[in-house]
């Protein structure tokens, strides 16, 4: 009889402290714990570390050598979604081959489409090329909504870091000094760098250059470079041997002598042609990553000015 | 500020029109000398013309305020911020972003980020406001040539052989929904239409609706998407022919805590029990199940390896004159292992695939005497493909599989296959096929030789590819 009563009781202690238990974890957890952030884009990654600090982790799907419009949406990236508190994304199409599914798929509710923790990074940023009037894909794989590798301009860095900062301070607004003095220190660091980067690229503004793809407009317009044409005869269309020729003519014409290409594209079209016209063939990182030795948004643009420089001085 | 820019240049433009002309036609006056009447022609001509520009810039302000409205929710370009800093020399490129007004940047700045939010309710697509709401809709061609010699299943030399109208959309904050009607030869058939529940407690996802069952792989692939242009032998024998297990239920996920590097996902799934020949459902509390079980790990970041284990299970198809009907069983095992090659830096032009699945059918059926019996038979695929470049792909698949109402005939096929792709959006494949597939008694054979082509092409919304 005695040791009868004694099983409830006990049942009824530990159902106590596991229910008590459950309440008090996710308390104990938020107060001490990093916001668990899944950037699609590296670029995204860094701009988060910079105002998030050591107040989150911060870790992206995309990897910084590979074509961001292809990226394969494997279940072991859910696992990362499914712990998530906010998910940043390039936007303006970008990632429609790949994320919607994962995000689906996720099984977290925070991070769906319109959810606060799912932030659109292009709503901040100077978006190029959107297109007006009838959009067709006789254009190719064109953007609808613009050209999204807006990233590569150091204002919209500042912008999309900002919309970082502010979306952080939402979610935890007891570190929201934290983050606004990080995002002060980061803008105070970044006009800096960019004036050193306008500085090294005054030399060269107006300089004619040929991409493989159209991710540089942003680039160009805040370094004042001028792109004249591109190795794809319309955007995601594979080169074809007579836009090959007509690129040729116009880089002789046009005395173009760089030609950027994306990490993730092969250089066999580039190479020929630059065989052709005398140019040099640039591989050029648009993203953090993309090379070992970029490690952060300062460094992408360190990188790749130092190269175009070295491109540019080259051609001389 | 882009607006003014635009309306000045306008007017410059008719200017320069209008004083481009002036010499022309005083030369031309100049030869006619001292001739009054033309002169004042002339200038009446000049002040229809200024009063024809002056409405034509009119009508020119009044549609960019039109589109500058319908664009006013998309993220403004036209806001041209600089960092305060940022040194832009007067004369260089693009100096002119240097004069914008600072108030015309403060006002624009909250507005955008105020309406950042309605504009994400869909998943691209729209370029409009009227148009945001509307869901993705994209048409897919599905167009099939077939030549050479098929004695046991023809198919016609040319068919439009489907046209899949797909529509997906967010419905709210706790679902989507993806809707796919495909119109063949025969008529239209809802291929797949389900809701998706994506804020579940307990990290639960939840489909509602008519679709493809979580059996295996190759069940849960749309035609445009296989590798192929037919399915396996096995699909047509075992699983219920081109629509497979497809059929109105619920179906219920969830990650299954797994060893550290695998990702395992559970899934169990409740059907009417109607598909095609293989299931029929003869009462209404005959329903059909459906389990999967997903293992995926990452060897490498090109490497991957995805196993898969399934069971499925409904009444057999096709014996509604036997006494009880509701006692006849199918059980359905099939096991998957799909193994990924892609290299990351060339993603888009090197990658290969090799895929096989097993599946085993235990058919309850009456024999030819009447008698209850069961036949087991096996049937299994192997498919490889190998990227060559951004346009080309080969590939190859091995069939062999079992007759489900009869184990001892067994078909046995293979092919190869080349795929070109002008774009994303447009494919075009060719097939060689073999096939020695058995006919009426054991041992009796028909060798088919075929030649097959399709040409598929893609309309509207990306659709998400396939993993």
């Amino acid at each position: 009889m005695h040791r009868c009563s004694f099983g409830p009781r006990l049942t009824a202690v530990f159902t106590a402290l596991a229910f008590s238990m459950s309440l008090l974890g996710p308390l104990i957890a938020r107060a001490d714990s990093k916001l668990k952030i899944i950037t699609a884009t590296t670029d995204l990654a860094s701009l988060a570390q910079e105002v998030g600090g050591d107040k989150i982790e911060v870790e992206s799907i995309a990897r910084g050598y590979q074509d961001p419009h292809f990226v394969d949406a494997k279940p072991s990236f859910l696992l990362k979604l499914k712990r998530a508190d906010l998910l940043i994304v390039v936007g303006l199409d970008l990632e429609i081959g790949w994320l919607p599914p994962l995000i689906t798929q996720s099984t977290n509710p925070k991070i769906q489409v319109g959810a606060p923790g799912y932030l659109d990074a292009s709503r901040f940023a100077k978006i190029l090329e959107i297109p007006t009037g009838q959009v067709t894909r006789a254009e190719g794989d064109v953007h609808p909504l613009g050209n999204p590798h807006y990233w590569l301009d150091p204002e919209n860095g500042l912008r999309i870091a900002k919309g970082i900062a502010d979306k952080l301070s939402e979610m935890r607004s007891s570190d929201a000094a934290y983050f606004a003095q990080r995002y002060a220190d980061f803008e105070h660091r970044l006009k800096q760098a960019d004036e050193r980067w306008l500085a090294e690229m005054k030399p060269y503004a107006g300089r004619k250059i040929v991409t493989y793809h159209r991710s540089w407009p942003n680039f160009a317009e805040h370094f004042h470079l001028n792109v004249v044409g591109y190795v794809e005869p319309r955007p995601g269309i594979p080169p074809s041997p007579q836009h090959t020729v007509e690129l040729i003519h116009l880089m002789k014409r046009e005395n173009v002598k760089v030609i950027v290409v994306e990490p993730y594209f092969d250089l066999k079209t580039p190479n020929a042609v630059a065989r052709e016209t005398g140019a040099q063939v640039l591989v050029l990182p648009p993203s953090v990553g993309g090379e070992k030795e970029i490690t952060d948004y300062f460094k992408l643009f360190d990188y790749d000015i130092s190269k175009l420089k070295q491109a540019f001085d080259a051609a001389h | 500020m882009k607006r003014l820019v635009l309306v000045s240049s306008l007017i410059l433009c008719a200017a320069s029109g209008v004083f481009g002309q002036q010499p022309a036609e005083s030369r031309a006056s100049g030869i006619h000398q001292a001739d009054d009447v033309p002169g004042e022609q002339r200038m009446t001509a000049l002040e229809e013309r200024v009063r024809t520009l002056a409405e034509e810039v009119a009508l020119l302000r009044g549609e960019l305020k039109a589109l500058r409205d319908a664009k006013s929710s998309e993220p403004s370009s036209d806001g041209r911020v600089l960092l305060a800093s940022s040194h832009v020399e007067p004369g260089m490129v693009g100096s002119s972003s240097a004069s914008a007004p600072p108030e015309a940047l403060a006002s624009q700045l909250p507005q955008t980020q105020a309406s950042g939010g309605t504009q994400l309710q869909t998943y691209g697509g729209a370029t409009s406001n009227a148009k945001l709401l509307n869901p993705d809709i994209s048409l897919i061609g599905d167009f099939i040539g077939t030549a050479g010699r098929n004695a046991v299943s023809p198919s016609p030399s040319l068919q439009l052989h489907e046209t899949e109208v797909g529509m997906q959309a967010i419905i709210d904050p706790y679902a989507r929904a993806d809707a796919f009607i495909s119109f063949g030869e025969t008529g239209v058939n809802v291929e797949e239409g389900y809701v998706t529940f994506t804020s579940l407690p307990a990290g639960l996802l939840l489909k509602v609706g008519k679709m493809r069952a979580a059996f295996g792989k190759v069940n849960t692939i749309h035609n445009h998407a296989l590798p192929y242009i037919d399915r396996p032998l096995v699909t047509n024998n075992l699983v219920g022919g081109e629509d497979g297990i497809n059929d109105a239920g619920m179906s219920l996920s969830h990650f299954i805590p797994a060893p550290k590097g695998w990702f395992m996902e559970g899934t169990a799934q409740v059907y009417r029990g109607d598909s095609d020949d293989l299931f029929n459902s003869y009462r209404r509390q005959d329903l059909g199940v459906v389990g999967h079980l997903r293992g995926y790990r990452d060897l490498s970041e090109s490497t991957n390896l995805d196993l898969g284990i399934s069971y499925a299970r409904g009444n057999s198809a096709g014996l509604a004159a036997a006494p009880n009907p509701s006692t006849f069983f199918t059980n359905l095992y099939a096991a998957d292992a799909t193994l990924r090659w892609k290299p990351l830096r060339r993603a888009i032009y090197k990658n290969f695939l090799f895929r096989t699945e097993l599946f085993w059918s235990a058919r309850d059926q009456l024999s030819a005497l009447n008698a209850f019996q069961t036949q087991h038979a096996f049937g299994m695929y192997s498919s490889a493909e190998y990227r060559l470049n951004r346009r080309w792909t080969v590939g190859g698949r091995f069939d062999r599989s079992g007759h489900a109402a009869n184990a001892n005939l067994t078909d046995t096929g293979f092919s190869g296959i080349l795929t070109y792709w002008p774009s994303e959006f447009s494919q075009i494949r060719g097939q060689y096929r073999f096939g020695r597939l058995a006919v009426a008694n054991p041992g009796d054979f028909s060798n088919a030789n075929e030649f097959l082509f399709q040409f598929l092409f893609v309309m509207g919304a990306h659709g998400a590819h396939p993993f």
